[in-house]
């Protein structure tokens, strides 16, 4: 089973935290004298450890009791490990849960039972999909305060079946539990009789992830292998990874940006040959013909070619304090290709509270907007939506460096 | 277990990919080595991932003065065996020429000076990646690290200036007298690392293996006697079968008792364990909560 990496999305008063806390609790993935730290820190009545203070690990988080940046945590049942992206659920961090979401198969929606679905559910629900997730739990926390209430539950479902639609999710699933005591979590509760699904860790533990292998074969340069010794003298190998679709000895192939036609001859897997690679592995490939290939170059198999264009249309999430500046060359990193961008134009800000577009002439920290950009070589791209490995790229500050923004292209 | 080995395929792939990315993204990257099991897991990684090549980097060791025999013994002959370049920089020689306080007490940790020799050794290479074994499992404020860290020239490490990193475009590009740390197997736990050596029979120093040692018992701790750690009258001295967790200074780093003598033994180990790797093994990372995280602001790995 592939590991499983998902984004907790909530805060500290959801019991985002506690629920964490409890999945590596429960797991026995804390080791005991990470608990004795967290014993000596602070003790609370109705719970032996502060299964909460198992998360922030700085010290200005422990300070403030929140979170602050993204941080990943792992655990792992006989069945599957898993990488946890616990990210800051407040509006004024949002681009530390871009971060986390980037990085993550499946979001899980922390709702309080008490309050129901919220603004803030709502933000984290479309930044999610925004970001590419197909996958969504909710799970609906503290159903020990609503007395195990189903009605409570099907309410709160309804409420997010009525706005699921705006929303790019392929699979909602909800859960009801209660963190701190436990229920639902491991093992299915025995105050929830009225509900048929399964507790949160087999739902985890089962899923199924977005598999790139169907989708359009594409590959980008990453490392051109040349040794320079006498026994490797004619060798020349293109290594990367296959972002998504597969390759295999004797597919016809397409050289961008240099337009060459050619055919994979050889395609090498940890130093031994194989016939077929698929989305996920380190090959290294080579080809008939000795043609002038770099990093960055895009190859592609002839009959499924990407967009190709210096004009883009995309989604921008802005990470930066310092605002988006228009007409400012910025570099763009498009996984192995870096190239100059400007961007031209901000067509509308996404209001992420309550989904609306606006008109805006500014984009600054945490916005979320469409704009066009317009860069000084063509770029080879998918949509974001449609390819999550090839339709993304970040935002480079070219004085400082900065990650300034991360990009997801449009149909072009 | 019914785990298939297929994750280890994935953080195998994950960490061969940032290996080629900083061989493609830097000038004069360098990979530390430390002589432990996640810096030979590295090593093996980066033979793979340039492999018919050479490395793009040489191998850097900081060598504490403090290392057991066997480590340095280790590191030799895997140098020799892939015939790559080792630089060796001497804590020692940095002790002398900045006129250095050792930390007091009767288990001094050299991790504090290992600071001041390792930012001779960039600025003197002008390496501008150091790629390192550092793992997100093993402590929480290296939970926080990003896959590329920007550091200043000092070496700091600011946590709240840290540079967003997402999906897995990264972004080594920094100013003249920056540099960034590489952390490949951020995503590995202690676990991992060991099923990936077992899965890939690599060779390790004979420490993290049972033996017999003599160790003298310090706050329920075996530390073996060296030349560094002589026993005093009122010592509890016994000869334990033993092994290492993690390999430190042999000033600061304890010993657990165990008869696991092969890979898969060892991993049995880990599986009933319930103590951290650093929690169980290391005497300098108890003083303070943000131990780690104080270090890592200075410059440390």
């Amino acid at each position: 089973m592939k590991t499983l990496r998902f984004i907790t999305a909530g805060n500290v008063d959801d019991g985002k935290s506690t629920l964490i806390g409890r999945l590596l609790y429960d797991s026995d993935s804390i080791h005991t004298d990470q608990l004795g730290i967290l014993n000596t820190l602070k003790k609370r009545e109705d719970l032996d450890i502060d299964l909460s203070l198992i998360t922030d690990g700085l010290r200005a988080e422990r300070e403030q009791g929140i979170t602050i940046d993204v941080a990943y945590k792992y655990f792992s049942t006989k069945k599957r490990k898993f990488i946890i992206a616990d990210a800051p659920g407040h509006e004024q961090y949002t681009r530390n849960m871009i971060t986390g979401a980037s990085n993550s198969d499946v979001i899980i929606l922390l709702v309080d039972a008490r309050k129901g679905i919220t603004t803030q559910t709502k933000r984290h629900a479309s930044i999610g999909s925004l970001m590419g997730i197909k996958k969504a739990i909710l799970a609906i926390n503290k159903i020990d305060l609503v007395a195990y209430s189903e009605e409570v539950f099907y309410t709160i479902k309804m409420q997010f079946e009525s706005i699921k639609k705006s929303l790019d999710f392929d699979e909602i699933m909800y859960v009801p539990l209660s963190a701190l005591n436990g229920d639902n979590i491991v093992s299915k509760s025995g105050k929830t009789s009225w509900y048929n699904g399964a507790p949160l860790l087999e739902i985890l533990e089962n899923l199924q992830i977005t598999e790139f292998i169907n989708k359009e074969s594409r590959f980008q340069v990453q490392w051109v292998i040349r040794p320079k010794d006498t026994d490797y003298h004619d060798y020349r190998g293109f290594a990367g990874t296959i972002l998504s679709g597969s390759y295999a000895v004797g597919d016809k192939v397409k050289i961008l940006p240099g337009h060459f036609e050619t055919i994979i001859t050889k395609i090498e897997k940890n130093q031994q040959s194989i016939d077929l690679s698929i989305a996920g592995d380190n090959v290294v490939l080579h080809f008939n013909d000795s043609i002038d290939i770099g990093r960055g170059d895009t190859i592609v198999k002839i009959d499924d070619l990407p967009y190709s264009s210096n004009q883009i249309n995309t989604w921008v999430s802005w990470l930066d304090h310092e605002p988006l500046q228009l007409g400012k060359v910025y570099n763009l990193q498009h996984r192995f290709k870096n190239v100059r961008v400007k961007v031209e134009k901000i067509n509308r800000k996404w209001n992420f509270n309550d989904w609306e577009f606006s008109k805006a002439h500014k984009i600054g920290l945490n916005d979320i907007a469409q704009i066009s950009i317009r860069t000084n070589q063509p770029l080879f791209f998918d949509a974001f939506k449609k390819n999550s490995k090839t339709g993304n790229a970040i935002l480079i500050d070219e004085t400082n460096f900065n990650t300034v923004g991360a990009l997801m292209f449009l149909e072009n | 277990m019914s785990k298939s080995t297929n994750y280890l395929d994935q953080l195998e792939n994950e960490a061969i990919y940032i290996l080629r990315e900083t061989a493609a993204q830097f000038e004069k990257p360098a990979l530390l080595f430390s002589g432990g099991k996640d810096s030979i897991v590295l090593v093996h990684l980066a033979l793979k991932a340039f492999s018919p090549g050479k490395l793009p980097f040489p191998l850097v060791h900081i060598d504490t003065g403090h290392n057991f025999l066997e480590t340095i013994k280790f590191r030799d002959y895997l140098v020799n065996q892939i015939g790559e370049r080792l630089i060796i920089g001497n804590v020692n020689d940095s002790i002398k020429k900045y006129n250095l306080k050792e930390s007091p007490g009767r288990f001094p940790s050299r991790n504090a000076l290992q600071t001041y020799c390792l930012l001779d050794i960039i600025h003197e290479h002008e390496f501008d990646a150091c790629i390192g074994g550092a793992r997100r499992d093993e402590e929480k404020a290296r939970a926080k690290e990003r896959i590329f860290s920007v550091r200043d020239d000092f070496g700091q490490w600011d946590p709240k200036l840290q540079r967003p990193e997402l999906w897995n475009i990264l972004n080594g590009k920094v100013q003249k007298g920056n540099n960034v740390r590489v952390f490949p197997i951020s995503n590995w736990t202690e676990l991992d690392v060991w099923n990936y050596i077992q899965k890939n029979n690599i060779e390790l120093p004979s420490l993290y293996f049972s033996h017999d040692r003599e160790c003298i018992v310090h706050q329920d701790k075996l530390v073996a006697t060296s030349d560094f750690i002589v026993p005093l009258p009122n010592d509890k001295v016994i000869i334990e079968k033993v092994r290492y967790r993690t390999l430190g200074d042999m000033t600061c780093t304890a010993a657990v008792p165990s008869k696991a003598s092969s890979i898969q033994e060892v991993i049995n180990d880990i599986l009933k364990n319930r103590i951290s790797e650093r929690g169980e093994t290391r005497l300098d990372d108890k003083i303070s909560e943000a131990a780690m995280e104080d270090r890592k602001r200075q410059g440390y790995f």
